[in-house]
């Protein structure tokens, strides 16, 4: 649903009046740890990629045919840690999200 | 030129729908609502009505096929009772909030155990959270009268909240008497075409209907239900005058009976008013200032009107015809939280009545005066009418 601020201005009855907005719902918010990569420890070997449940991590297919991991799109990342656990070099660490907040 | 026909409070109620010609009506038949539908289906059978008629397995099924009739944007009714109500519950409180305007008479009926069929207020109380407009009909006539004013009601723009029709179980709904039905077109005309705010069907504008409403919007829907009933109240009056115009019957928040002076005010919804209302006459003839006020708008609760009819008087005797246990009873305690902001505070006393069916006597009523006349009100004291001691 897209965001809004009072209950005046929502459609009623929980109706969604627009179609895939789904796109705009942040799963992120759920989080209370943070993933953190270490990219001089990354070996860019995709494992946290691969096992992500929310296709929250970020990565390409560089021209010499080697994948590189670009890190978190904390929008659905939920902080389920999978990621930290799967690395096989301990380059991610999670880190509680109270140290982020302003 | 309306009709005047000899029938069941039923029959009334299954012309009114008759002549609301819905789109759908998916039912159940449960004693004592059975011959709401059975007179409805033969209509279907007949021709008279487009309806599609959906013959469901159970009321859960029934109130589940129209909350989906009435999202694809269809004029949908139902009608149940008691423990068809109870098996509906989950999808109650779903129809309300999906804000889906749907009219479904309930015929009120004990609700088990133990098991019982016959009539009391158990199965309307059950449900008087459930985000639903509850009118109340004394007889065969208000049962269809506020049919049809329920449905221009729930339907309106700023409304959009389905509304249920009360009506006795077996006393009304079985009893035989004389009721006024106004002609097909007068009601045609008065509940209008039902155009749907965010029908299904309209393809071109796709819409999701019933999604998941957690932490983040979930407390913004409900207050936005409560803007519905708050808007019904607004609304109330206005549909009232209209329906006045067309049937010459003029109906209002409460039935206000011979309260001009009255000190002793007897208050009870339905059927068990008439009784209360010779009674009434009985104790004017004596010289007694008595009076009665009948709700016919239950929710929204007209806490203003019911203040306003009461403040002052001397006695306010208030009669429910179910219980809450271990708490005070459900019309009582909305009463008497009503006259909080009294100026002149009336003495109050509480009964239960009539419960599982129990025949409710003009000697019966005659009980609850003489206490308020000795001056033997208790107001916390649940007192029993025609109970066994
Ligand atoms: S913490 Fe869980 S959700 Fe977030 S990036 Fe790692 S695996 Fe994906
Ligand atoms: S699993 Fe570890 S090493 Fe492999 S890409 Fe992810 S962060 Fe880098």
């Amino acid at each position: 649903m897209p965001k809004y601020d009072s209950w005046k201005e929502m459609p009623i009855a929980g109706v969604i009046d627009k179609p895939a907005t789904a796109r705009e719902y942040n799963t992120g918010t759920w989080r209370i740890m943070r993933p953190i990569v270490d990219k001089d420890a990354c070996i860019n070997c995709m494992q946290c990629w691969l096992y992500c449940p929310d296709m929250a991590i970020n990565g390409k297919v560089k021209e010499d045919g080697k994948t590189e991991m670009l890190g978190f799109d904390y929008n659905y990342c939920k902080g389920c840690g999978t990621c930290a656990e799967v690395c096989p070099v301990n380059a991610i660490t999670m880190k509680p999200e109270t140290e982020f907040l302003k | 030129m309306p009709t005047k026909l000899a029938i069941t409070g039923a029959a009334a109620v299954a012309h009114a729908m008759r002549q609301i010609n819905p789109d759908v009506v998916a039912a159940y038949p449960i004693t004592p609502q059975t011959p709401i539908v059975e007179y409805f289906a033969q209509f279907v059978a007949d021709g008279v009505v487009d309806t599609v008629m959906v013959p469901v397995e159970s009321e859960h099924s029934a109130m589940s096929a129209v909350v989906g009739s009435a999202a694809a944007g269809a004029r949908t009714m139902t009608a149940t009772a008691a423990n068809g109500l109870a098996l509906m519950f989950e999808i109650v409180y779903i129809a309300a909030s999906m804000r889906l305007p749907i009219v479904m008479p309930i015929v009120n009926r004990a609700l088990s155990g133990p098991i019982n069929i016959h009539g009391d207020h158990s199965d309307a109380y059950a449900v008087r959270d459930s985000g639903w407009i509850q009118l109340f009909s004394e007889n065969s006539q208000e049962a269809y009268d506020m049919t049809i004013i329920a449905t221009k009601l729930a339907e309106r723009e700023e409304v959009l909240t389905p509304a249920m029709v009360n009506l006795d179980g077996f006393i009304t709904s079985h009893g035989v008497e004389g009721v006024e039905i106004l002609d097909d077109e007068v009601v045609r005309e008065f509940v209008g075409q039902w155009e749907p705010k965010y029908p299904l069907l309209d393809i071109d504008n796709p819409i999701t209907h019933g999604p998941l409403d957690l932490f983040d919007y979930y407390f913004e829907h409900h207050r936005q239900q409560q803007e519905g009933l708050k808007n019904a109240y607004k609304a109330l009056p206005e549909v009232f005058a209209e329906y006045e115009k067309i049937s010459g019957r003029k109906y209002d928040f409460l039935d206000l009976y011979r309260m001009e002076d009255a000190e002793y005010v007897m208050v009870v919804m339905n059927s068990a008013a008439s009784t209360a209302k010779y009674v009434v006459d009985e104790l004017r003839e004596k010289g007694i200032k008595a009076g009665l006020v009948k709700p016919w708008v239950f929710t929204p609760f007209p806490k203003k009107e019911i203040l306003e009819a009461l403040d002052g008087r001397k006695a306010v005797m208030v009669l429910d015809r179910a219980m809450s246990f271990g708490k005070e009873a459900p019309l009582y305690s909305l009463v008497k939280s009503a006259l909080y902001e009294a100026k002149e505070r009336p003495m109050m006393g509480t009964y239960v009545y009539g419960l599982g069916g129990r025949d409710v006597t003009p000697t019966m009523l005659h009980v609850p005066f003489e206490d308020a006349i000795k001056g033997e009100l208790d107001p916390n004291e649940e007192r029993y009418l025609g109970l066994k001691e």
